[in-house]
């Protein structure tokens, strides 16, 4: 019993730390410039789609395509800031909704256009495997992905609070018109926040897709739980998306466990809106 | 300019008027199923396999199933059949919506579909309102034909008959293999499908003596399923009866993997572990499933016009034909045959032709001993359920013994043994 206490444990962990990343993304880009990006999770599934295709056309595993695939999302994000979100940026709520709701039917009509609707999964991968740790087992790609999620986190911190282009970002997502004044290009800004943003969820995928199906609508499931964790986290605040995608993994997993894996999205949600009415501004967000 | 305008107009008058009068040399067919969605894949299969029975039927083909050997319906002056697609995305709303399209915009005489029982459910309402014959292909729920719906029909043999087959197995298994199959669990998804399973799972469970140390029910759009399965886990059972659409079903058998999960047998209730996509995405990790299924390949041996239409299918589509497509193709022929001895498009007539229906076992694709429906609840009582095991990436049949073309490989071998 035990055992199985730490296992549970051990998976909402790993699970939430990619939850974790998956957010980042998403609260970056809301706290920079009040949009919220419906189509996050669709960002992942082209990622998925990207690592998956690098692995049949070139053979190249997903670990090492993730390099590319991070670019490729990167430059994706940037052309999306500068095709559809800077002409709505200072539009009414409902049009920024509309926008970027419809780059999601767009990306997943795309998707199953282009790759049809068949699940899609790389049968053997450089991570496959298991590490056995008394009663505890924990897979090796499910590991790799919770610490390349750590990792990239930790470099986002480290480069909005400690480089000067990162404190240029933080700087206009404080004060667009002070950071204007200061000399910041804020429309740079904008698109970098945007790059950096999808790359994350890039990072993500390609981790992801070394023991995930891709599908078109892959990026359902994940996207919903980003909205939850960036709610809990705080909109805007990158550690406290970080904070709130290990609790959301762990609520999960362990109301799965301990009372009944057919409520457990019930738990999850249960905790949003526990932080809407008593923490609006979520665990670690600005008022 | 005006002239040119008007010239126009009446062309186009005219074009829309022969297109109407075209329209009446065609039957069509509405067909629901998931286009879009989770289970996207399943529906594209089971649109082909409609797809195909059509063709046959609007085609000459030598063989013997009704309607092949002539071109188009006989007793409709070899009106065409064509089939009208509408997608419920995996959402019984839209699936109601999708039937009430098909009804009143498309004109369609009768609706096929819709794989999901939960959708199933809600667009046969629609129909049933309309009264337009509702024929279900693979939508196994038993509750579906409790309603005493007028209008509905279902080919495929329910979930209370082939949830009793797993125990006629597992008995023959005891007799044959001296295997110990105490105790099980259930672990099912928690939409109608899963839920329903249960019920019948439970009920024979208790009927041939298998204890059930219990149950876990999950949510079928998860991205995880660690925690379920740390909770069958812990109930320690030999045996695993499962019940899961595909999305799952892959993701399942990833997390078996990743946490060293083997009990002696995985029972699967078909859906998402006879998909195609299941042994193309999960490679040998698929191997030794034993599902429950209504169709496999390998019942050639006894019925060579199933090779021929599995063929036929791979030919079109690059895919193997599978429980669901043969089944789609089935309910596609018996409502075809139906529409073709009532003689007329007429709702009433169609019923009435459906209730009257009575195929040969030798004419169908199916393991079946045929189709006749039962008068009152309209389910075909001539259905049969078998157990088929991935080998090496195929699906064989093991069981009924008298039909298996492989031996069953019992116990499922531990993870780190493959």
């Amino acid at each position: 019993m035990e055992g199985v206490f730490i296992q549970t444990l051990v998976s909402g962990l790993l699970i939430g730390f990619l939850y974790a990343l998956i957010a980042v993304g998403l609260t970056m880009i809301f706290g920079m410039m009040d949009i919220v990006n419906f189509a996050h999770g669709d960002y992942l599934m082209v990622a998925m789609y990207f690592s998956y295709w690098f692995f049949v056309l070139f053979g190249m595993d997903p670990l090492y395509s993730l390099p590319a695939v991070t670019l490729l999302l990167f430059g994706l994000g940037i052309l999306t800031y500068y095709l559809l979100i800077k002409p709505i940026i200072n539009a009414p709520m409902l049009s920024q909704i509309f926008v970027t709701f419809g780059v999601l039917i767009f990306l997943r009509g795309l998707a199953q256009f282009l790759w049809k609707v068949d699940y899609r999964m790389i049968p053997q991968t450089v991570l496959s495997g298991n590490i056995h740790l008394g009663d505890v087992y924990i897979g090796i790609p499910q590991l790799t992905a919770a610490a390349g999620a750590i990792i990239c986190n930790g470099l986002l911190l480290w480069f909005l609070k400690k480089t000067r282009l990162g404190m240029a970002l933080e700087a206009v997502s404080e004060d667009k018109e002070a950071a204007r004044l200061m000399g910041i290009n804020s429309d740079r800004m904008f698109a970098l926040a945007w790059g950096i943003g999808i790359a994350t969820v890039g990072v993500a995928g390609a981790l992801l897709t070394s023991f995930y199906y891709v599908f078109p609508e892959v990026g359902a499931n994940f996207g919903l739980i980003a909205f939850v964790v960036v709610a809990l986290g705080g909109f805007g605040s990158v550690t406290g998306a970080f904070a709130a995608g290990i609790i959301v993994g762990l609520v999960e997993v362990m109301s799965g466990f301990l009372i009944a894996p057919q409520f457990k999205f019930m738990f999850v949600l249960a905790l949003y809106l526990a932080v809407v009415f008593i923490r609006p501004q979520g665990l670690l967000g600005k008022k | 300019m005006k002239k040119r305008l008007q010239g126009f107009c009446l062309f186009l008058l005219f074009f829309s008027f022969t297109s109407l009068a075209y329209a009446q040399d065609e039957i069509r067919i509405g067909v629901i199923f998931p286009l879009t969605g989770p289970a996207a894949s399943t529906g594209h299969v089971l649109l082909e396999g409609v797809k195909l029975a059509a063709d046959i039927v609007n085609t000459q083909n030598n063989l013997n199933m009704p309607l092949a050997k002539t071109i188009g319906l006989p007793n409709l002056k070899g009106a065409k059949i064509k089939i009208i697609p509408g997608d419920h995305q995996g959402k019984p709303e839209i699936g109601m919506a999708e039937a009430e399209r098909l009804i009143t915009q498309e004109k369609v005489v009768a609706i096929i579909g819709c794989y999901n029982s939960g959708i199933t459910a809600t667009a046969s309402q629609a129909a049933e309102r309309y009264g337009i014959p509702f024929v279900n292909d693979s939508s196994t729920s038993p509750s579906l034909t409790d309603r005493g719906f007028k209008w509905f029909f279902r080919t495929t043999p329910n979930d209370d008959l082939l949830s009793e087959n797993f125990f006629h197995f597992l008995n023959d298994m005891k007799e044959k293999k001296k295997i110990n199959a105490n105790p099980i669990a259930l672990f099912n998804e928690n939409t109608l499908f899963g839920i329903d399973s249960r019920k019948y799972q439970e009920k024979y469970a208790i009927k041939y003596g298998y204890p059930i140390s219990g149950v876990v029910l999950y949510p079928a759009k998860s991205t995880q399923l660690t925690s379920e399965i740390q909770k069958l886990r812990s109930y320690n059972p030999r045996i695993v009866l499962q019940t899961s659409y595909i999305a799952d079903a892959i993701l399942s058998m990833k997390s078996y993997k990743e946490l060293n999960f083997a009990p002696d047998a995985i029972l699967a209730n078909n859906a998402g572990f006879i998909d195609p996509e299941f042994t193309k995405a999960l490679g040998k990790d698929a191997n030794y499933i034993l599902s429950r299924e209504v169709w496999a390949k390998d019942l050639a041996k006894n019925k060579p016009m199933i090779k021929t239409i599995a063929d036929m299918f791979e030919k079109r589509t690059g895919k193997p034909m599978d429980g669901s497509s043969s089944r789609a193709f089935t309910a596609t022929i018996v409502l075809a045959d139906a529409i073709n001895r009532a003689k007329s498009t007429e709702p009433a007539e169609i019923h009435q032709a459906l209730l009257e229906t009575n195929l040969k076992a030798d004419e169908l694709i199916m393991p079946w001993d045929g189709v006749k429906f039962d008068a009152k609840t309209h389910q075909n009582m001539l259905g049969k359920g078998i157990i088929v095991q991935v080998q090496n990436g195929e699906y064989y049949t093991v069981w009924p013994f008298n039909l298996a073309t492989k031996d069953v490989v019992w116990p499922f071998p531990k993870w780190e043994k493959r």
